[in-house]
């Protein structure tokens, strides 16, 4: 028969138990198990990281040698040098086409995703709940699925190949509403009342008292949409194929599929392209989880 | 007209007087940008769609030459949007259950230690902050490059083969599958890690002291009895979320199997969305390219919701 122990547990008292009869062997052979493959996943996943920051650095002939090289003798950092001189790879108006929208998305999209969602959740209208249904609506069309008529509508209003025309239609989400008027219904109505009384009027009260105080919500949703709207391939591919207006995701692409391809000058750009977001994305990891967390109740 | 003595009179004001105006001012300040945004970029298109949708609106945008559902009967019998049709099925029963099972066990990996696991964690959220057009470089030219250099192909030489595999162009058996799988595995599985982790850590822990009281052990039965049935919201949102984006692929296809302007081998699996980009903007078609983005629509919106009721979303958990 096994043996028993009492234990004096806080909540139900007085208990009889199994006492653990096995070794201690079992639980650190299974730490180890979970320890030995969370490191080998965690190597395959920062794997491509590696293969991007090696192909940059090598010259095309140790890239496609038979033999596998870890590391290049010599770190061809003009590699870096070469892919913004390369004018027919126009890298640098990639960048700055890019940085243009992805910042000016940032800025408006939580902007007017959060001046929607405190009038949605705090000023009183009478047909304030049909306003609501008007933004909820749009949740529940498939977003790409839209991007033959908007194309339409805004050849029609003269956006094709222009940098607005990429940037504005992506400006008004929904679902960045939806967040911030959760957020704002939860927002202490004291304060809220506090501020009124002092005089404010409802704009004057978000823009001194709500606005300061939802900066970590706006952390969370803009740099979500900061991302988004530096890696969005579809849209920009669509709307801004001249030279002029591509994005460094077009210009990428771009040079992916060329005839002939510089295989450092290509893996170069990549490292260019995605070495931004690996910055920020480490830096503000904390608030991406927290965009991410907010993105799952969607479901 | 005698009115009784101590009876009630009620006065009905006008809306327009009982309007407190500034709240009402404030209220249409607020909501204009998104209201008026959303009228022109989602409003608006979807109505132009629609109605473009019945109009033979080749090389023109404009609507009213109309041909009723000529534009949906010809996607509908057209052989290579169907082909598309089962091409992005066939991409969803692989991508959304292996992101699945990857995202919920790396989670419970990643939550079932102590040392380094805001390391780990990282490691497996960071590919989200690449763009497909980048991974597409990395698949590609660099893991799946099919000459002998190509990584894959150098990992299955150093195992004794010398066999050099073309996983993109080889059609028996379809390698570019493996490709198309694993580079949206590797970009999205850490976004549903961590909505995977956010659920277990909602999960209260006195549960799982109520188990171990009654003899329950950390282990595969307290995962199964008492873990993945209280994921069950964050199940469900995780394979409707997964689901929809996976219907509408388009960058690492087009960017792996062919590009933009060139054909490539993007004939071996054409997703949807590149179906209707070549119809609406290759060919400008938009009447019938519209009628395609609507039958598209229909079926995401439909599958999201038998999904729904098959795993009865909105009752509680």
């Amino acid at each position: 028969m096994a043996s028993t122990r009492e234990i004096n547990d806080p909540t139900y008292g007085r208990l009889v138990r199994p006492n653990r009869t096995s070794t201690r062997v079992g639980p650190i052979i299974s730490l180890a198990l979970r320890y030995a493959v969370l490191i080998v996943l965690a190597l395959t996943f920062l794997f491509p990281f590696y293969l991007i920051v090696r192909n940059a650095l090598m010259t095309q002939a140790e890239i496609t040698g038979f033999d596998w090289v870890w590391w290049p003798e010599t770190p061809q950092w003009s590699n870096f040098t070469d892919l913004f001189d390369d004018t027919s790879i126009n890298m640098a108006s990639g960048l700055r086409a890019s940085a243009i929208i992805a910042v000016v998305n940032l800025v408006l999209q939580t902007l007017f995703a959060s001046m929607a969602g405190y009038a949605l959740a705090r000023i009183p209208f009478r047909w304030r709940e049909y306003f609501f249904v008007y933004v909820l609506l749009t949740l529940m069309i498939p977003g790409a699925v839209t991007f033959v008529p908007t194309y339409v509508v805004v050849a029609e209003l003269g956006g094709i190949n222009t940098l607005w025309g990429i940037v504005v239609p992506g400006l008004f989400s929904g679902f960045a509403t939806f967040l911030f008027r959760q957020f704002y219904l939860d927002f202490p109505a004291e304060l809220e009342e506090a501020g009124r009384l002092d005089g404010n009027s409802y704009i004057g009260v978000y823009f001194r008292l709500l606005l300061p105080n939802s900066l970590g919500i706006m952390a969370a949703l803009g740099v979500l949409s900061f991302i988004g709207s530096w890696n969005a391939f579809l849209w920009p591919v669509i709307v801004g194929q001249s030279p002029e207006t591509r994005t460094v995701q077009v210009v990428l692409s771009t040079f992916l599929t060329a005839q002939t391809i510089n295989l450092p000058a290509l893996f170069a750009g990549a490292a260019v392209g995605a070495a931004p977001l690996v910055i920020v994305f480490l830096l503000l990891q904390r608030y991406i989880v927290q965009g991410v967390r907010m993105s799952g109740i969607k479901g | 007209m005698d009115i009784p003595e101590n009876s009630i009179v009620t006065v009905k004001v006008p809306w327009w007087r009982q309007t407190r105006w500034e709240a009402t001012f404030a209220f249409l300040f607020f909501v204009a940008p998104l209201v008026l945004g959303l009228l022109v970029f989602t409003y608006i298109p979807i109505v132009w769609g629609f109605l473009i949708s019945f109009s033979d609106a080749r090389n023109t945008i404009d609507i009213g030459d109309w041909v009723g559902l000529d534009n949906y009967r010809a996607m509908l019998t057209n052989s290579e949007f169907l082909r598309s049709l089962r091409t992005i099925l066939i991409f969803a029963i692989f991508i959304v259950p292996t992101t699945f099972f990857f995202a919920l066990g790396l989670a419970v990996l990643v939550n079932s230690v102590g040392f380094g696991r805001a390391f780990f964690r990282s490691a497996f959220f960071i590919p989200t902050a690449v763009s497909y057009v980048v991974a597409s470089i990395v698949w590609k030219m660099g893991i799946f490059n099919g000459l002998p250099y190509g990584f894959a192909n150098m990992v299955l030489y150093w195992f004794g083969s010398d066999r050099v595999i073309a996983w993109i162009g080889e059609t028996s058996p379809p390698w570019y599958w493996l490709v198309l799988v694993t580079v949206r595995l590797w970009l999205q599985v850490g976004f549903y890690m961590i909505i995977f982790i956010a659920g277990l850590q909602e999960i209260d822990q006195s549960i799982y002291e109520a188990s171990y009281v009654d003899g329950g052990k950390p282990g595969w039965r307290t995962f199964w009895t008492i873990t993945f049935p209280l994921l069950r919201n964050t199940s469900i949102a995780v394979l409707v979320l997964n689901f929809i984006a996976a219907f509408q692929a388009f960058d690492e296809f087009i960017n792996i199997l062919g590009g933009v302007g060139s054909t490539g081998n993007i004939s071996l699996a054409r997703p949807p969305l590149v179906f209707l980009y070549q119809t609406a903007i290759g060919q400008q078609d938009y009447g019938r390219g519209s009628a395609g983005a609507i039958i598209l629509a229909a079926i995401i919106i439909g599958v999201t919701i038998v999904q729904g009721r098959l795993f009865g979303f909105g009752r509680r958990a």
